[in-house]
């Protein structure tokens, strides 16, 4: 029979495998709990229209968010007419029509996000050298992602004096290796809410992280709310088979 | 075992043309199994079931993915996001692959600890090792579709070792590529490539099942059955304990579905492959972890490359290495000490695969790699001369008895064997 310090070893190989994701080095990161965490968490809807917001307002300018179709903000609670009126604030390139032109709309609940460059040169020309990366994904595509993002966002700081920070580079904790091509894009009161939440740099942090956490997975809710439904299945299935086992052996003589 | 056992005469009519149902019936019924199966015989049942589901959502997948290096990520993502349940195929999928390897891996050392590669079920484990390295082609093939920073870093690393070989290294890797680099060519055989592995796995795993209905499983206690009273009909004894493993099963690898995806995954894998850009630190899945670490442990190329393939190629005359007769390592004191040491040899060189190869992790690389092969190629066959085992029981049903029953039972069964 195996012993609990066997079973240890055995689970502690998939955790190891794990260590070297989580720890990026030398990053200094906040932790919040967040209200998606755990089997049972959700997304704060009004956190990530505020959310949506302060991305308009703030990140757009630089950042796309690719996977993002308007369409999609009804998982935010917008109404159907608030999300044309949002699509229509955009213009969008269409065509060719039937005489071979592109051509200028109004953007559509179906058109994605138009990102803000042309391509990715034009992205890095405007940046002196960095790509601003698509934000649809971001909270996945780093470790720990929420709380890395929201720390970057709020771990600005002046360079301690032995740091040399050159010309276009920002220190920031959060970040590996503490030099960011990224401008500080959060003061404080850079939008002002219609519900009038507060609108210091980690509320606006923590409002950006909810919006980017659901771009980067609509389906996390959706996920979390099956997976509770399908446990509660297979357990009362792991009950029914365990008592079944036991009738059917009820007669052999275990060796 | 004639057709009149079944009452249903369409039955009867077509097993008397096609003897199907005689052989279901013989293979999966009356299939006479050792009474004292202990739950590490689940995971050969739950490794089959593991890769009809990887077959199934794989299948399923392939009708929304595209291969080509423009479009792959982004099919991807439309998956989690714009096809029907398609977030839930496709996470089912990627740590189906993760679940797979687990339960490989419990099923190999499971035969390990209890013996199982002795005769007469050599071929039986050599079939299962082969089911290994078709299932490591599958897994990293699989793991480049996506297209993201790691699958592309991945595949170009280890594409690469292939150039080590003398002579055609660098024409293999050609090969390999469809051209210069890593590139569309690549990304478009591999995926030709994923989708027929599973099926070739299928045939492996179909000869699997014939040798091991041959001799039957093997036991905890190693010794053959010697009757009828030492066994019992697969069905209904072992269907229902396998289906209640099955459920314990589901039930983790759904709470990682739905719980945490990603946990066993890369982040960087969510950002796009970019080929002028190198992540911080390339590592593979961690069902490779090991192996890669064997890779890095070894400082010339070609040997490295040759000790990754060593670490499985030596577990196909694992049954010429171990020429102890007792099967059962409950019977093998000194071994059983060193099965162990083993197994902590295995998560070591897992942990040390994914670690930076640099300072201490080096040198620890370089001793748990040392010992793994010392394991197999000296360890392995010394005690097979040096080792007193304790006595065997008699049989199956008196093993619980206990006492002087079972002196010189051991020599027994060196005669049979």
């Amino acid at each position: 029979m195996m012993k609990w310090y066997q079973a240890i070893i055995f689970s502690s190989a998939l955790f190891a495998s794990n260590a070297f994701a989580a720890g990026s080095g030398d990053v200094v990161l906040k932790h919040k709990d967040w209200s998606f965490n755990g089997p049972f968490g959700t997304l704060d809807k009004a956190a990530m229209q505020r959310g949506f917001q302060a991305y308009r307002e703030i990140c757009a300018s630089c950042h796309s968010l690719d996977y993002i179709a308007f369409r999609n903000l009804s998982d935010l609670g917008y109404s159907a007419a608030e999300i044309k009126a949002f699509a229509a604030e955009y213009d969008v390139e269409d065509g060719p029509n039937d005489e071979g032109e592109m051509f200028v709309r109004p953007g559509i609940a179906a058109d994605r996000f138009p990102s803000p460059y042309p391509n990715d040169a034009a992205a890095r020309a405007g940046n002196n050298g960095a790509y601003p990366p698509d934000l649809s994904l971001i909270t996945k595509a780093r470790a720990k992602g929420p709380d890395y993002l929201y720390s970057l966002l709020t771990s600005y700081k002046d360079a301690p004096e032995d740091k040399e920070v050159p010309d276009g580079m920002y220190y920031n904790v959060a970040y590996p290796g503490q030099l960011i091509a990224m401008p500080q894009p959060i003061y404080g009161e850079d939008v002002t809410y219609a519900d009038g939440a507060p609108t210091d740099v980690s509320a606006i942090a923590s409002d950006l992280v909810y919006f980017l956490t659901w771009t980067a997975e609509p389906s996390l809710e959706k996920r979390k709310r099956t997976g509770v439904k399908v446990l509660i299945f297979l357990l009362i299935m792991v009950g029914m088979s365990y008592g079944a086992m036991k009738f059917i052996w009820a007669d052999i003589k275990k060796a | 075992m004639s057709a009149d056992k079944f009452s249903n005469p369409v039955v009867r009519w077509i097993d008397h043309r096609l003897p199907i149902f005689t052989f279901m019936d013989h293979e999966l019924n009356e299939y006479p199994t050792p009474k004292n199966l202990n739950y590490f015989w689940n995971f050969g049942s739950l490794a089959g079931i593991s890769l009809v589901i990887m077959i199934v959502t794989g299948i399923v997948l392939a009708m929304s993915y595209t291969p080509h290096v423009d479009y792959a990520f982004q099919s991807v993502e439309r998956i989690m996001r714009d096809v029907n349940h398609g977030w839930l195929i496709r996470y089912i999928h990627m740590n189906g692959a993760s679940f797979f390897f687990i339960v490989v891996f419990i099923h190999i050392f499971r035969g390990l600890y209890y013996g199982s590669y002795k005769a007469p079920r050599e071929l039986l484990w050599i079939l299962g090792v082969l089911i290994l390295l078709l299932m490591m082609a599958t897994a990293f093939m699989g793991y480049v579709l996506p297209w993201g920073q790691m699958s592309f870093w991945g595949a170009t690393v280890i594409t690469n070792l292939f150039s080590a070989i003398p002579m055609v290294g660098d024409s293999i890797v050609t090969l390999l590529w469809g051209g210069f680099s890593v590139d569309n060519p690549t990304l478009n055989r591999f995926f030709a490539l994923h989708y027929l592995m599973p099926f070739l796995i299928v045939g492996v795993v179909i000869l699997h099942l014939v040798a091991l209905h041959r001799f039957g499983s093997n036991n905890p206690i190693g010794i053959d059955p010697s009757g009828p009273q030492d066994t019992v009909p697969f069905h209904p004894y072992y269907t229902i304990k396998d289906f209640f493993g099955l459920s314990i099963f589901l039930s983790l690898f759904a709470a990682t579905i739905f719980f945490f995806p990603n946990f066993m995954g890369h982040p960087d894998n969510y950002i796009p492959a970019n080929p002028m850009q190198t992540p911080a630190h390339i590592v593979p899945e961690w069902y490779f972890l090991p192996f890669y670490a064997i890779l890095r442990a070894v400082p010339d190329k070609l040997g490295g490359v040759l000790a990754m393939f060593g670490a499985i190629a030596v577990l196909f005359i694992l049954p010429w290495l171990d020429r102890s007769p007792i099967r059962s390592g409950n019977f093998r004191p000194i071994f059983r000490i060193f099965f162990w040491v083993f197994v902590a040899d295995c998560v070591a060189l897992g942990y040390l695969g994914g670690m930076p190869a640099e300072g201490i992790y080096v040198v620890l690389s370089r001793v748990a790699t040392a010992w793994y092969f010392l394991h197999f190629l000296a360890i392995l066959p010394l005690l097979s001369v040096i080792e007193t085992p304790r006595p065997l029981p008699q049989s199956l049903s008196k093993s619980v008895l206990g006492g002087t029953a079972m002196a010189g039972a051991a020599s027994a069964v060196k005669e049979k064997v």
